[in-house]
């Protein structure tokens, strides 16, 4: 387990590692594993249209709006502004590359130039 | 698989390396963002390159890198990290009988190779499963060729990414473009409003939940989402559940 930065390699990091390589195998086959036909439960099939972006919403939205486990509570911070733009240009153009460079352009200059 | 050499001299194989093509510059991007957010996470190289050579799976890499810093316990980034990955559940109910005639392992292989890009170019050019032995080897061909493109257009990016982190300031904040790019395929799923109003709670619940131990706020979170949502679309049968994962 870490509990500082370092450029050391530890075997716990190497072990989820491993698991996480075995998780890509089993969701890209999740269907195609068993050899039988057979079918999730309904509520099951349902929760899995909501369950990807609930996950990915639960990990973005406290690196954006918390710094040291709190709620941040000023506006000049550079990740409020970088994530709005993010945001509406994905809405505007549909490219989750052009919401990374853009969010950056906005992200980079207010963090390192204004320190926000 | 990619050492049949009786796959790669079909034509297709060489099409579906060609037909990757366009998504060649986005794929680079990705991948030399997620090596150097990988290293600058705190990771060393060697479990960046471990992570980037055995994990493929960006997004979940990229959702994975604060949990393991963070010191959670590996049931809660593997969870997170399937939860990620769900998309591709999805996805394998679609390729299913497009598979079915291979065995399991050549399946497994197959699968894992199976990324948004590759699984979004391959259901496009093919619309229905092969019937012959012939038009079953032609798809296997054509995702073989995708898949290969893929891989080295991915790999070579992010190798980059992790030989560049070092010459990059952890200051900078470089990081924060893996943030933005779950946040651009979070958006990218915004396909209904019940999905919106999940993606809703399980933010606010995430952050709300933050002091639990273990990072339990992220499984916290998905868990109450998901409920909400399933619990909402019952009372609305009408609400449009909308599109694939």
């Amino acid at each position: 387990m870490k509990t500082m930065p370092t450029d050391a390699t530890d075997l716990w990091t190497l072990v989820v590692i491993v698991g996480l390589a075995v998780i890509t195998v089993v969701s890209r086959s999740f269907f195609f594993i068993s050899n039988k036909d057979w079918h999730l439960p309904h509520w099951a099939e349902r929760g899995l249209q909501y369950a990807p972006i609930a996950a990915l919403s639960a990990v973005v939205v406290p690196e954006v709006v918390m710094s040291h486990g709190v709620l941040i509570t000023t506006w000049q911070d550079a990740r409020l502004f970088a994530a709005a733009a993010g945001i509406a240009v994905f809405f505007w153009q549909r490219d989750v590359l052009l919401t990374i460079v853009l969010g950056m352009l906005v992200y980079l200059p207010l963090h390192i130039g204004c320190g926000w | 698989m990619i050492w049949s050499r009786q796959l790669r001299a079909q034509p297709l194989f060489r099409e579906g390396m060609h037909d990757f093509l366009p998504q060649a510059l986005g794929v680079a991007a990705w991948g030399l963002m997620t090596g150097v957010a990988m290293v600058n996470s705190g990771m060393s190289v060697f479990e960046a390159v471990a992570m980037a050579l055995l994990v493929y799976a960006g997004s979940a890499q990229l959702a994975a890198m604060p949990l393991i810093m963070a010191g959670a316990p590996a049931w809660v980034v593997l969870a997170a990290g399937f939860c990620v990955n769900l998309r591709f559940v999805v996805f394998s109910l679609h390729m299913r009988p497009y598979l079915m005639h291979l065995s399991r392992w050549q399946r497994l292989a197959t699968g894992y190779f199976v990324t948004d890009n590759t699984y979004v170019l391959f259901t496009r050019r093919f619309h229905t499963p092969g019937t012959t032995p012939a038009e079953q080897q032609k798809q296997q061909a054509h995702l073989t060729g995708l898949s290969a493109a893929n891989w080295l257009c991915w790999m070579s990016a992010s190798m980059v990414g992790i030989a560049l982190a070092n010459l990059i300031p952890t200051r900078w904040g470089l990081g924060f473009a893996g943030i933005l790019c779950l946040l651009g395929i979070q958006c990218s799923l915004a396909s209904s409003r019940l999905r919106i109003v999940a993606a809703a709670v399980a933010g606010m619940a995430s952050v709300a939940a933050y002091a639990l131990p273990l990072k339990l706020n992220i499984v916290l979170a998905i868990a109450a989402a998901v409920i909400c949502a399933l619990v909402v679309e019952s009372f609305k049968s009408d609400a449009s559940a909308g599109g694939r994962a």
